[in-house]
C-alpha cells in the first residue's frame, strides 16, 4: 500500500442481481484530494458500487483498490469512511455514547468531543438516538465517519429524505470540515448538490459511466441553446446542416433546435423560413443531466 | 481535470495507521455494552427481579422442609431459579445480535476495523457477566431470606449454574443470527419458560408424568439444572446431564458459529 497510489480504482466492475446488471464493467480512479459526485437516477448503480467500493458487496468481474489495498484493508487502518443511507444505529444509546463506543473500534480515534462539534451535534450530545431526527442521526453517521479521520470520506445519498434545511446544515457541515487532502466521494441524485460541492461529477446510467469531468464540462456536454419556433412543414435537413446544430425534433408545427450557434439557426429561421414565436433558451446542468442520463448517450470527456 | 492544489499531505501519513488491537476487542467496550443493557429497565426486570420474586413466592413458603441429605428446600428452589435467572440474561444477551442486525448496526460495524469475531466475543462476554449478575442476584435474596448452605455447595452451585449458562449465550447467538428482528426476546421469553419447565427448574421433574420425564432429560436446561443442584442433592456426578449440556452447547455454539460466518461472508 503506497500513498502515490489512486484513492479510488475501480476496474472493470461489474455486479449483477439475477437477471439485473446493476454495474456493468465500471472503470473509474480517484486522485487523493478529489471531491467527486456520483450522480445518476435511481437504479444507475450508485448505491451498489459504492457497497463494492467499501468491500460490503463483492463485485462478480473486476478489482476494487483503496490506496492501493484492498477495501478491508482500508478499514481496517480507518483510512476510508462512509456515510450509508439507512440503518445503522442503536436507538438506546445517546448520541454520545454512540460516538464514544464507535471510536473504541480503532487503534487511534479522533476525539469524540472533537467530531461531534465538527459533525454540528455537539448540542445534542445527550440525546437518545431514537429521538434524532433523521437529519440528526444523519450527521451523527458524519460524525462517527469523522472518528478514524479517514483519507477518503464516502457519502451514499447522505441528504436523502432530509428537508431543504437539514440538507443545507449537513453540507455545512460537511464544507465545513473539508481538510485539504481529505477525498471525498458521494453519491446523489441531486443535481444542485453535486454543481454545489463537487469538483469532478461522474455521470452514471445503467450501471456504467455516461460521462465525467469537472461540472463545467459536464454541463458544456449538453451545452448550447435550444431554438424553438412554429413552422409547420418544416425542413429537418436543412436545418441540420447549418454550422453548430446538434440536433433538429419537430414536433408537430413545432421545431426544437439544439444548437452551439443559435445566432445562425434564430437568423436562418426568420429569413429563410415562415417561422414565428421563435424562443432561444439555454440548457441547464438539469437538461445535462437528463440528456445524459436517458439518452443513448455514451459520451466522456476524460 | 484533477485538480491541482488539493494534494497537500494530509495529516495523518499511511504508515501512522494501524488495525486495533485484538480485532476492536476491549474492556471499553465491554463496559458500554454492560452500561447499555442494564439501562434497559426490561431486561432489569426479567433479570434480576423475576427471578427473585420468583423465589420470594415459591421458595420461603418451603422454609422448613429439608431434602433427605437434611439441605434445606428453598436452597433447591433457589439453585434452580439461579439457572433460571442466568439462562434469560445469557440468552437475552446473545439474542441482542438479533435486534442490531435489524437496525443494520452490524452493517455499521463492518465500516469499522471491528472484527467480527471480537463482535461475538464482546456479546458472549456481556452474556457472562449478566448471567453472573442474575446468579449472584439470586443467591443474595436466598441468603438474605435465610437460606443456610455449606460454603463448598454455594460455590459449585453458582459456579456450575453460572458457566452452565454459556449453553444459553450460545443460544442466543444463534437465534440472533437466524431471525433479525428488534423484538426477538418477546418470544423467546415464553420459550425459556417452557425450556426451565422442561428442565426442573420450576418445580421437581418427579411431578410431571412419566413420559415427560423422559423428554425432558433431553431438553436443554435439563442438564445445567442438574448439575448445578447436584452438590445440593449429594449425589455426584451425573453423567447424563453433564453429556446433556456439553451437547446442547456444542449444537447451539456450532448452529450459531455457521449461521455467523453465513452472516460475515454474505457480500
Amino acid at each position: 500500500m503506497t500513498d502515490t497510489a489512486p484513492a479510488v480504482d475501480l476496474a472493470g466492475i461489474t455486479k449483477t442481481f439475477g437477471p439485473v446488471t446493476a454495474v456493468d464493467g465500471l472503470s473509474l480512479r480517484i486522485e487523493p484530494g478529489e471531491v467527486v459526485a456520483f450522480l445518476g437516477p435511481n437504479g444507475a448503480g450508485k448505491t451498489t458500487t459504492v457497497d463494492m467500493l467499501l468491500g460490503l458487496a463483492r463485485p462478480d468481474a473486476g478489482t476494487v483498490r483503496l490506496f492501493g489495498g484492498t477495501p478491508a484493508d482500508a478499514v481496517q487502518l480507518g483510512r476510508v469512511a462512509a456515510v450509508m443511507q439507512t440503518g445503522g444505529l442503536l436507538k438506546d444509546l445517546t448520541v454520545a455514547e454512540t460516538v464514544r463506543l464507535t471510536a473504541h473500534f480503532y487503534a487511534d480515534a479522533r476525539p469524540p468531543a472533537e467530531v461531534l462539534e465538527r459533525a454540528g451535534i455537539a448540542d445534542i450530545a445527550d440525546r437518545l438516538v431514537g429521538k434524532c431526527s433523521g437529519g440528526q442521526q444523519q450527521r451523527l453517521r458524519f460524525a462517527l465517519a469523522l472518528l478514524p479521520d479517514p483519507d477518503l470520506m464516502v457519502l451514499d445519498e447522505p441528504t436523502t429524505g432530509m428537508d431543504v434545511e437539514g440538507r443545507r446544515d449537513f453540507w455545512q457541515a460537511i464544507r465545513a470540515d473539508a481538510r485539504s487532502g481529505r477525498t471525498v466521494l458521494f453519491a446523489t441524485h441531486y443535481l444542485d448538490e453535486a454543481d454545489a460541492y463537487a469538483d469532478r461529477i461522474v455521470l452514471l446510467r445503467q450501471g456504467r459511466v455516461v460521462a465525467d469531468g469537472t461540472t463545467a464540462e459536464i454541463k458544456n456536454l449538453a451545452a448550447g441553446r435550444v431554438v424553438r419556433a412554429t413552422l409547420p412543414g418544416a425542413d429537418q435537413a436543412a436545418l441540420a446542416a447549418l454550422p453548430g446544430v446538434r440536433e433538429v425534433e419537430v414536433r408537430g408545427d413545432l421545431v426544437l433546435v439544439h444548437t452551439d450557434d443559435s445566432d445562425t439557426v434564430a437568423r436562418h429561421l426568420l429569413t429563410r423560413t415562415t417561422a414565428r414565436d421563435l424562443e432561444i433558451t439555454s440548457r441547464n446542468l438539469e437538461d445535462a443531466f437528463l440528456a445524459l442520463t436517458t439518452d443513448a448517450l455514451t459520451a466522456t470527456t476524460r | 481535470m484533477t485538480l491541482t492544489s488539493s494534494t497537500a499531505a494530509a495529516p495523518r501519513s499511511a504508515a501512522d495507521r494501524r488495525p486495533p488491537a485484538l480485532g476492536g476487542f476491549s474492556a471499553a467496550v465491554l463496559g458500554i455494552e454492560i452500561r447499555r443493557v442494564l439501562r434497559n429497565r426490561r431486561t432489569l426486570v426479567f433479570i434480576l427481579i423475576m427471578p427473585a420474586v420468583f423465589f420470594l413466592l415459591f421458595g420461603l413458603p418451603q422454609r422448613n422442609q429439608y431434602l433427605d441429605n437434611g439441605n434445606p428446600v428453598t436452597g433447591y428452589i433457589m439453585i434452580s431459579l439461579a439457572v433460571y435467572a442466568a439462562m434469560v440474561a445469557t440468552t437475552s444477551a446473545g439474542a441482542a445480535v438479533a435486534t442490531e442486525r435489524a437496525l443494520g448496526w452490524s452493517r455499521q460495524l463492518r465500516l469499522t476495523p471491528l472484527r467480527p469475531a471480537a463482535y461475538v466475543a464482546t456479546k458472549v462476554a456481556t452474556a457472562m457477566v449478566l448471567g453472573l449478575l442474575g446468579v449472584l442476584v439470586e443467591f443474595a435474596v436466598g441468603a438474605v431470606s435465610g437460606v443456610r448452605l455449606p460454603a463448598q455447595v454455594w460455590l459449585e452451585s453458582g459456579l456450575t449454574a453460572w458457566l452452565g449458562s454459556l449453553v444459553f449465550a450460545a443460544l442466543g447467538l444463534f437465534v440472533g443470527y437466524l431471525a433479525p428482528a428488534e423484538n426477538v426476546m418477546q418470544f423467546m421469553g415464553p420459550l425459556l419458560a417452557i425450556l426451565a419447565m422442561l428442565g426442573g427448574l420450576f418445580v421437581p421433574l418427579d411431578v410431571l408424568p412419566h413420559a415427560m420425564q423422559q423428554i425432558a432429560k433431553f431438553t436443554p436446561v435439563y442438564g445445567v439444572g442438574q448439575l448445578a443442584r447436584a452438590p445440593l442433592a449429594g449425589t455426584g456426578m451425573d453423567w447424563a446431564a453433564l453429556a446433556n449440556l456439553v451437547g446442547w452447547t456444542a449444537f447451539f455454539g456450532l448452529a450459531a458459529a455457521r449461521l455467523f460466518r453465513r452472516d460475515t461472508t454474505r457480500v
